[in-house]
């Protein structure tokens, strides 16, 4: 659909020139099969409405792992200057600090073979997944506001892991300038009822086996070996968070027209960074990022009890620990070096991970010689890759690296041709043991709507901007 | 009567709907929302009526605060419209009166979780037949 003419730099990007009143160009990071891809779909034309905002830097920027998305392209990368530069709720997305986790135990593949259903049915049972489905956790008044200033802190101390796992959490868990106050009750309230569950679509808890390892230092840093179990969860800030990117896109919508800046498309709305709205929306959406860590924690303590008392083993025997969290929705104010100049930023990443170099001082003192990891799940056949940061992605990606495969067939294109197949059956044969809450979701996240993870993968690591660590393959995964 | 059709979008949903009148549309449009949500079986249990106002400065936009209104009740208060009378419906302001039960897990099947209304790609605009509006909503 879109007629765009894109030029190619090199094998691995992919120059969108700047024309009428985009600020800047853009650079799609993708080789020729997914460039192939990109005329399916309106993302292209969206990396070009991105480059219309007042205060992007540089280029607007896609990962290889780009698809159309509303507003901002899924996949997308954008900086902005902190003095003529907006924030954009449309380009964090609805789930704010929509992020994976990797937790790692000592398990090996073998340990575990028997008791693969067991284990899948039992995480199945206690995490709570789907639709409209509501947590264990019950929250206060006083403890709502407490988790949005404190983040996975705030479940810590609340019972849910131990301190070690902030410590291998991005931003340890915890952004800063949370404030409650700029939380409308909306959110608060759908928030208090879905503390510690997974939601529904592309929402998932996966069980693992690290099926190849391509950089042994890397991966042991990372405490990865090869037949190791691991789990992958990715969720969000479920209710509390779509209600604040919707409430704060309304404002910015109804207000757009008092700024001046004259948008492509309504879903772009924006406020300035240095204006009271745009302060308001960050302080909000860091509420929204912190209840999201807290979140995972909860769903990956709630894993470990459920691996430790299905296989009837001690804490100290599974060994679980969480290697890193990430995010991949946010706007975040980070320094990078643009043109020899040392600039405060502000990076929107919207289905985009952070993927910065050895040496960074915000990589966890653990990893600090070797880079960040850089979690990719794919679909629910391949499972996921690891991989790390690189020097290069400060150069040119404001320290990012793709978030996933990205969807390639819509959703209903993906129920019609899964109609008349057991796609659970389809992934029983390739060894996959999958639990889900309806049927559609499963049809909707067969592994064809989806692009190929190793291609994006490898677009990633070819660029140079994260490397390959491991692979990991599916064993069992849980969806709503 | 088909209250909507699906657009193919990507990573979202998509619909299109049509209506004599405005009202009208922006009836179907409430129906069809909740029509992907929710899947009834059976008959409602207690209907609870509530007066909604909506304002917004064109018809798209009143369109989209509408919407994002119904699914607030939806998400927010486990509410579902069985049927709404809009009974004001200029450019920029709406009065519609609900007619609404509660979520009961016996009586309805949630179908698709819906996160959001978006602007993108958003249109309401008059045919010759009458109204017609795209949405596209996050899923």
């Amino acid at each position: 659909m879109s007629e765009i003419k894109l030029e190619k730099i090199d094998d691995n990007r992919w120059l969108l020139p700047q024309t009428g009143l985009m600020r800047v160009p853009g650079i799609i990071y993708a080789n020729e099969s997914i460039h192939d891809l990109l005329k399916k779909d309106e993302s292209v034309r969206q990396v070009a409405n991105v480059a219309h905002l007042p205060g992007i830097v540089n280029y607007s920027l896609a990962m290889p792992d780009i698809h159309w998305g509303y507003g901002f392209p899924i996949g997308g990368v954008a900086a902005f200057d902190l003095d003529g530069g907006v924030v954009s709720p449309g380009g964090v997305g609805y789930d704010i600090n929509c992020g994976c986790r990797l937790l790692a135990t000592k398990l090996s593949q073998g340990d575990i073979r028997d008791k693969i259903r067991d284990l899948t049915t039992a995480l199945y049972t206690r995490i709570p997944s789907g639709v409209g489905t509501t947590g264990y956790v019950k929250l206060s008044g006083k403890d709502s506001k407490k988790v949005l200033e404190e983040g996975a802190g705030w479940a810590v101390k609340a019972g849910f892991g131990s301190a070690e796992d902030l410590e291998t959490t991005e931003d340890s868990g915890a952004m800063s300038g949370a404030d409650p106050q700029q939380v409308s009750a909306r959110a608060i309230e759908r928030g208090r009822q879905q503390l510690g569950t997974l939601g529904s679509g592309n929402h998932f808890l996966e069980i693992e086996v690290v099926q190849e390892i391509f950089d042994e230092n890397a991966a042991q840093a990372f405490g990865l070996f090869k037949g190791q179990i691991v789990v992958m969860i990715h969720s969000g800030s479920r209710g509390l968070g779509y209600q604040i990117c919707d409430d704060y896109l309304a404002l910015m919508v109804k207000h757009q027209a008092e700024t001046g800046i004259i948008l492509p498309d309504r879903q772009l709305s924006c406020a300035y960074l240095a204006s009271q709205r745009g302060r308001n929306y960050l302080a909000a959406m860091a509420c929204g990022a912190n209840y999201a860590w807290a979140n995972r924690q909860i769903l990956m303590h709630l894993t470990k009890e459920v691996f430790e008392k299905t296989l009837r083993i001690a804490p100290r025997e599974l060994g679980a620990r969480l290697v890193y969290d990430v995010c991949h929705n946010i706007a975040k104010i980070e320094s990078f070096t643009v043109s020899g100049v040392q600039r405060k930023l502000c990076v929107h990443r919207k289905g985009a991970t952070r993927a910065y170099p050895a040496g960074h001082e915000a990589v966890p003192a653990r990893y600090r010689s070797v880079g960040q990891p850089v979690l990719i799940p794919g679909d629910m056949g391949t499972g996921s890759f690891i991989l790390v940061g690189q020097e290069k992605a400060m150069q040119e990606t404001f320290g990012s690296a793709c978030h996933g495969a990205g969807r390639v067939m819509s959703r209903t294109q993906a129920i019609k041709l899964s109609r008349g197949r057991s796609i659970s059956r389809e992934m029983d044969d390739r060894g996959v043991l999958v639990m889900a809450g309806s049927k559609s979701t499963l049809g909707e996240e067969m592994p064809e709507a989806y692009k190929n993870l190793h291609d994006v993968v490898q677009v990633v690591h070819d660029a140079g901007i994260a490397r390959k660590v491991a692979r990991l393959k599916a064993l069992a995964c849980i969806k709503g | 009567m088909t209250l909507y059709k699906l657009i193919d979008h990507t990573a979202d949903l998509g619909i299109e709907v049509t209506g004599r009148t405005k009202r009208e549309l922006f009836t179907k449009a409430a129906l069809s929302l909740m029509d992907i949500v929710v899947e009834r079986k059976g008959t409602p249990a207690g209907v609870e009526e509530k007066a909604l106002t909506v304002e917004g400065s064109d018809p798209a936009d009143l369109l989209i605060n509408y919407l994002r209104e119904i699914l607030y009740l939806f998400n927010g208060e486990a509410l579902i419209i069985g049927k709404c009378d809009i009974t004001k419906c200029d450019n920029k302001k709406l009065a519609a009166r609900l007619f609404l039960e509660s979520y009961d897990k016996k009586k309805h099947v949630m179908k698709t979780e819906i996160k959001a209304v978006t602007y993108h790609g958003l249109s309401v605009e008059r045919s010759k037949k009458g109204w017609k509006a795209r949405i596209i909503f996050d899923v």
